[in-house]
């Protein structure tokens, strides 16, 4: 009885940050557990779990930008349409131009430059509602990729093909097959690069002067300013920041489908978002961790495999049960506000 | 009586949020004017089926605005209100479509027969339609999140709940009376929609004036405390402007399967959120709540539907459309945006104050 207390204590005098980190890992923990115990087979493999990794490294880097957007109070549902540009002007650039990789990381960054200067300007600075300028974002992006290149097609570039199949094997860590033969479990290198920009970006929230101030601008516009914060410039850094995020992600994302085409990445910028949520970062900003949006993206990805390998593998359970986590873990939120409140 | 709204129109039209709809068509008539006028052209023609019929561009856009036209009622309401857009719309409409469609076929895809009514099965979907709009608002005005974020649910979900009616299947109707709707009843050669939308404006315009709604909704959305102490229940009050956006959807719903006597759960109403909350910009209404004006509404989206019009005039591909219409976007929320319009007058200031010195020089 006594234990119980306190935990409610502990758990009342915890900051929103942590609580909802706290609430977002042990959701992940016990749906994986679940997934292990009732599914079986499948989910004890670490190649599973390294896949669920290779499939949404893309998705990681752009639910960081997004969280860091949403921790300043904005938001920014572009990220999808400039993920499926960057695929298709990378893939028309290598394929059709014959340009090299490194020129086309470069466009990546470009694409993503190009926007996050854009839309952080009208954000910031001339104080346009972010929904609107990044729906126009999107909309721009899926309109601008089909006016690259209508068609739908894979790269057959050499070194690129070389560099999308390229496999980082973990050592000490595979399953036993079925020949008894020991397989390393591997990731892509998009998974590398996403979890060093989680390191950084972790690191980059949590011990600098800008990182800090982004929590303080989202939690209150006024005093933020009046702490001598200029609120602007902070928001104009965070939409660049996550542009030129989504450029990445949109590049990873590239490398992990090595293709071009106008649908890709379709509804990303929604998982983003509901990942960023799951994660416990607020809509209303100020609380956010990018830890937490790490464990936002494997538990959305997580239901997902474990809906998939239920049977219900018609296309529109995924969509339906993302909805229907995003909802609750807003509900959960509006919960968590309105007992700071009181 | 026609001189006096005449001048009554003209005299107001500066002043009026009117005026921004009003100078878009104007621009775009006077662009296709130049271009080619047989934009304009207006043929009396007989379709398929030997009803007369008028053919047009200018017919088109009567026609395909109509859904828009619709849709802006509901949403300049919700954006009083509530300060938000609802995104969810062309979701929920591929939702109502499909229970018109399932109401009406029944079970088996390919009925010969209506299984049902069709004004049973659009009040079904009006039913269906206003639950939804109700959930969006519940989620809108008692959880307070944001309305564009709440309908991002229903958003990502829509399509996915509307395959899920129909089991995945395509039903076709199989009756010339479902084709009305969305076509023609023989001997008018008006497309149908324009008099659904007609009637929609009416009932909208009624409702406005003899009741509060209108004075409510933006109460609610000015200052949402105050209205609160003024003895007004914003939490209803939102909550209803979403129903009444989902009794618009329903409508679409309608109109939008009577077209093709099918429906296409992915391709049904796709983007048309985007045009729908377009049009309320374009209308001049101020994007963050408040006061509204559902003419300029109405009008804006009549406006977007000649842009579309346009552009697939100048074939350009209907994927390729989005990033032409995200330019006039910006362009309109930049130009509307205060600070812009502030260092505008400004400006304008400085100028006037330049002559002035000159003429005192």
């Amino acid at each position: 009885m006594e234990q119980k207390k306190s935990l409610k204590t502990i758990l009342k005098n915890m900051s929103d940050t942590n609580l909802l980190l706290v609430i977002t890992i042990v959701v992940f923990l016990l749906m994986y557990a679940f997934a292990m115990i009732f599914l079986g087979k499948g989910f004890l493999k670490p190649q599973t779990f390294c896949n669920i990794l290779n499939e949404n490294a893309a998705l990681i880097i752009l639910s960081c930008g997004m969280s860091l957007v949403m921790i300043t109070g904005g938001i920014d549902i572009s990220v999808g349409g400039v993920t499926a540009l960057v695929c298709m002007s990378c893939a028309v650039f290598i394929d059709y131009k014959g340009g090299s990789i490194i020129g086309s990381i470069g466009i990546a960054l470009l694409i993503g430059l190009l926007y996050g200067l854009f839309q952080g300007y009208l954000v910031a600075y001339l104080d346009i509602q972010p929904f609107i300028v990044s729906l126009a974002g999107m909309f721009f992006a899926r309109g601008m990729t089909t006016i690259v290149n209508t068609e739908p097609f894979n790269v057959a570039n050499e070194a690129f093909v070389a560099l999308k199949d390229t496999r980082v094997s973990l050592p000490g860590i595979g399953s036993v097959n079925k020949n008894g033969d020991f397989i390393n479990a591997y990731v892509e290198i998009g998974v590398v690069v996403a979890l060093i920009i989680v390191i950084l970006m972790f690191a980059f929230l949590r011990w600098t002067q800008i990182g800090r101030n982004f929590y303080a601008v989202g939690g209150n516009k006024q005093s933020a300013l009046m702490l001598g914060i200029n609120v602007k410039k902070t928001k104009f850094i965070a939409h660049l920041i996550c542009s030129i995020l989504a450029g990445i992600g949109g590049y990873v994302y590239f490398l992990h489908v090595g293709s071009g085409s106008a649908s890709h990445a379709s509804g990303a910028e929604m998982n983003a978002i509901a990942s960023s949520i799951i994660g416990g970062t607020m809509l209303t900003g100020g609380v956010g961790n990018i830890i937490g949006t790490l464990f936002g993206v494997l538990s959305l990805s997580t239901i997902k495999n474990i809906v998939a390998s239920a049977g219900f593998d018609q296309a529109w359970w995924t969509g339906i049960t993302v909805a229907v986590m995003l909802c609750i873990f807003l509900v959960i939120q509006s919960v968590v506000l309105a007992r700071k409140s009181k | 009586m026609e001189r006096i709204k005449q001048r009554f129109v003209i005299s107001n039209i500066f002043r009026n949020q009117l005026f921004i709809p009003i100078a878009a068509l104007l621009i775009i008539f006077i662009f296709n004017l130049i271009a080619d006028p047989g934009f304009f052209k207006v043929t009396l023609g007989y379709n398929n089926a030997g009803n007369p019929l008028l053919n047009g561009y200018l017919i088109t856009i009567l026609d395909y605005g109509s859904e828009l036209a619709i849709l802006a009622i509901g949403m300049t309401l919700v954006t009083a209100a509530s300060g938000g857009q609802d995104i969810s719309v062309g979701a929920a409409i591929a939702i109502a479509g499909s229970v018109i469609l399932r109401v009406l076929c029944g079970s088996d895809s390919r009925s010969e027969e209506l299984h049902a009514p069709i004004i049973v099965a659009f009040l079904i979907a009006c039913v269906v339609a206003a639950l939804f709009g109700a959930f969006n608002g519940v989620l809108v005005a008692v959880f307070k999140i944001q309305p564009m974020v709440a309908t991002l649910i229903l958003y990502t979900a829509g399509r996915s709940i509307a395959a899920w009616i129909n089991n995945n299947e395509l039903p076709i109707v199989n009756d010339v009376r479902f084709t009305y709707f969305g076509g023609l009843i023989p001997g008018i050669p008006i497309p149908v929609p324009f008099f659904i939308a007609a009637i929609c404006v009416a009932i909208i315009f009624l409702v406005l004036k003899f009741t509060t709604l209108g004075l409510y909704t933006q109460a609610v959305g000015i200052n949402e405390r105050a209205a609160k102490l003024n003895g007004l229940n914003p939490v209803a009050i939102k909550i209803l402007t979403f129903v009444i956006l989902g009794l618009c959807v329903a409508v679409c719903g309608l109109i939008k399967t009577s077209r093709l006597s099918t429906i296409n759960y992915s391709v049904i109403a796709k983007d048309i959120e985007m045009d729908a909350i377009l049009a309320v910009a374009l209308g001049g209404n101020a994007l963050g709540g408040g006061k509204f004006n559902m003419w300029a509404s109405i009008l804006g989206a009549y406006v977007i539907q000649a842009l579309t019009t346009t552009l697939y005039k100048f074939n350009v591909k209907s994927n390729a459309l989005p990033a032409y219409k995200a330019v006039v976007v910006i362009i309109l929320v930049v130009a509307s945006a205060p600070i812009v319009r502030e260092k505008a007058q400004e400006i304008v200031k400085k100028l006037r104050a330049g002559r002035v010195e000159k003429e005192v020089a």
